[in-house]
């Protein structure tokens, strides 16, 4: 470029520049080799771990998605299909009926639907639901905690540092492996349910 | 007898410890006599893995293709067709994540971490750049970025704000970079990708303060070309210094300069170097005088900037969260009149106190160490920048600039010299 010289000929400047260039390139393998002790051919995934979740609330805020990538998921196989959902019906609820102020719900995303006396089954509208938490704290608390936070890996854009992961006060957060991409309590100990719908 | 009571009797305590892991079975499931069937727990599949290496595939295309445009079709116009596809795939598809200059964090985070599994798409993000940088200059920045793009799209009237000023603003990415690696290798939080100004951008969905951020960002852009580039991007910092050592870099004539001064106002950037003629050389004296000048200040900033920075490593400290938590447990609340979700959280994970300091204390040593290390760096990155701009560099013709150069081509298109040459062309 600004040495129109004879290229054949090394000079010192193009042999320092060499030498630079060849040293760089070894860095950067070095750095590359260093990793890829640690590498996996895999993608991993965001989720959290019901075990560890307080219901804090912050799943709904935190997430770069609105709604939330977050949803509240009903393990049926844990649901005692309770009349009194804890999940469902505010603590101080009088009547048993479907009427808004009863709902704990703030988006009515759960749907109740009667099966036979005195059971009832618990849907999740998730479309609705914001992942905010406050059923599945009532359900933990009054119930068989079949209600569970999870992030719904259908929705998640999975962002290389989740926000919500760096806002969870109980840390419940982790990178899982694409294969086994779901921590639901449950299925997680019997890994007998598929892993894709 | 005795041994159905001992069976039952076990078969309670195994219920229990079985329990106490996995909930709270209060209400058995019932047994439904009118045939209901219980629905199945949907567990939707994320994206498929395979589309990640399709991610990486177009990576190397389109820098492939960058590389090829700028230094051998040297056309500003197909370079920027390339660029806005890598603003709608990387950007608008693939919503700005994984990036390369967030990737920088994985792969510090996998050095110093061993329980960090880092995927592979994630190194081949922040290796490929870097590489084609060093054979090809920042071909990267010209057309396969989509941040770069974003801001390429909109810099319609790029002015200069004078070399000067560009030189102490081209210092910020440095301090971003180390506070990224300083950040990511304690395990705290990757702040390139929290104060990321794009990505909501590219997801239509940002939150309120970042909106603002971007906006400043593109309408500034508009008279500042590339302001985040240039002024914050800590991943050019790296590009930067790659570029230097490049083995083929873009030039502006495609065979020899003439002097016509055409293309001095032509990057918007400030990244082309005017010709500093010999005729009047400084004097012995004072070349002796910057040398000593520089060897002095050099290694002072650097001490400089690692003592001043250690004495902040507490202050830096406090993001984490386990200092955090900490100092909350040390503060005048107690444990029990604390109502913070930490607090709550702490209390639920039945962790020892003692355990949240000495890991605390971990932290704040680790943090200690950083900070001296990222005081020292940019210490010696303020030396350096100071000691560069004492040095007279001669050189007859306008070159761009190997480090700050973007490798857009804009420049190409200023220069007469239309020469046959352009296909035998070599550096």
């Amino acid at each position: 470029m600004e040495e129109p010289e004879n290229s054949s000929k090394i000079n010192r400047r193009k042999f320092l520049s060499t030498g630079v260039r060849a040293s760089v390139l070894i860095g950067i393998g070095g750095v590359a080799a260093l990793v890829a002790k640690k590498a996996i051919t895999g993608q991993t995934v965001w989720q959290l771990d019901p075990a560890k979740c307080i219901q804090c609330g912050r799943c709904a805020t935190n997430c770069v998605l609105t709604p939330s990538a977050v949803k509240c998921v009903h393990v049926y196989a844990m649901c005692g299909y309770c009349d009194l959902c804890g999940g469902y019906f505010k603590p101080e609820t009088k009547t048993l009926t479907t009427a808004a102020e009863n709902q704990l719900c703030p988006t009515n995303a759960i749907k109740r639907k009667f099966i036979e006396d005195p059971f009832f089954e618990y849907t999740i509208d998730e479309p609705l639901c914001i992942g905010c938490g406050k059923c599945v704290k009532g359900c933990g608390s009054f119930g068989n905690g079949s209600l569970q936070l999870q992030v719904r890996h259908n929705i998640c854009v999975n962002c290389n540092q989740c926000s919500i992961a760096r806002n969870c006060p109980a840390d419940a957060f982790s990178r899982v492996p694409l294969s086994q991409p779901y921590l639901l309590k449950q299925i997680a100990e019997e890994k007998k349910s598929p892993q894709s719908p | 007898m005795n041994k159905r009571l001992l069976v039952l009797l076990l078969m309670i305590i195994s219920s229990i410890q079985f329990l106490n892991v996995y909930g709270v079975q209060r209400f058995p499931k019932p047994e439904f006599e009118s045939g209901y069937m219980q629905p199945e727990t949907l567990v939707p599949a994320a994206r498929a893995g395979m589309l990640a290496l399709m991610d990486v595939l177009v990576l190397v295309a389109a820098l492939a293709l960058v590389s090829w445009l700028v230094l051998k079709k040297r056309s500003r116009n197909l370079v920027f067709l390339v660029s806005v596809f890598s603003l709608a795939y990387f950007g608008f598809y693939r919503h700005g994540c994984i990036c390369s200059i967030g990737a920088l964090q994985n792969v510090t985070l996998a050095i110093f971490d061993n329980a960090y599994v880092i995927p592979l798409t994630a190194i081949a993000f922040f290796i490929l750049p870097l590489i084609f940088t060093l054979f090809f200059g920042r071909t990267f920045c010209a057309g396969v970025c989509p941040f770069g793009a974003i801001q390429d799209l909109v810099s319609f009237k790029p002015l200069n704000p004078g070399t000067r000023l560009n030189t102490v603003l081209g210092l910020i990415p440095y301090i971003y970079l180390g506070l990224a690696v300083l950040y990511a290798a304690t395990g705290t939080d990757f702040i390139i990708c929290r104060y990321d100004p794009f990505v909501g951008i590219f997801r239509f969905d940002a939150s309120f303060g970042m909106f603002i951020f971007a906006g400043t960002l593109l309408i500034s852009g508009i008279f500042i070309a590339r302001p985040y580039c240039r002024f914050l991007c800590p991943y050019g910092v790296l590009l930067n210094w790659i570029s230097r050592f490049s083995w083929k870099h873009l030039t502006i004539t495609p065979s020899v300069c003439i002097q016509c001064r055409l293309c001095e106002d032509s990057c918007p950037y400030d990244a082309i170097d005017m010709p500093v003629t010999d005729k009047n050389p400084e004097n012995r004296s004072t070349t002796i005088r910057k040398l000593i000048l520089i060897c002095v200040l050099v290694p002072f900033f650097t001490m400089l900037g690692g003592y001043a920075l250690s004495r902040l490593h507490e202050t830096l400290a406090g993001v984490n969260g386990q200092v955090r938590l900490a100092k909350t447990l040390l503060g005048p609340l107690s444990i029990e009149q604390s109502e913070s979700f930490e607090i709550t959280a702490f209390k639920s994970s039945g962790k020892p106190v003692s355990q949240v300091y000495s890991e605390a204390s971990q932290v704040l040593r680790q943090f200690y160490i950083g900070s001296w290390i990222l005081g020292c760096f940019l210490g010696l990155v303020f030396g350096i920048t100071l000691a560069s701009r004492m040095i007279t560099k001669y050189r007859s013709d306008y070159i761009p600039n190997k480090g700050t150069c973007f490798s857009c081509t804009r420049c190409v298109d200023y220069c007469p010299v239309k020469s046959d040459t352009v296909k035998s062309f070599s550096p």
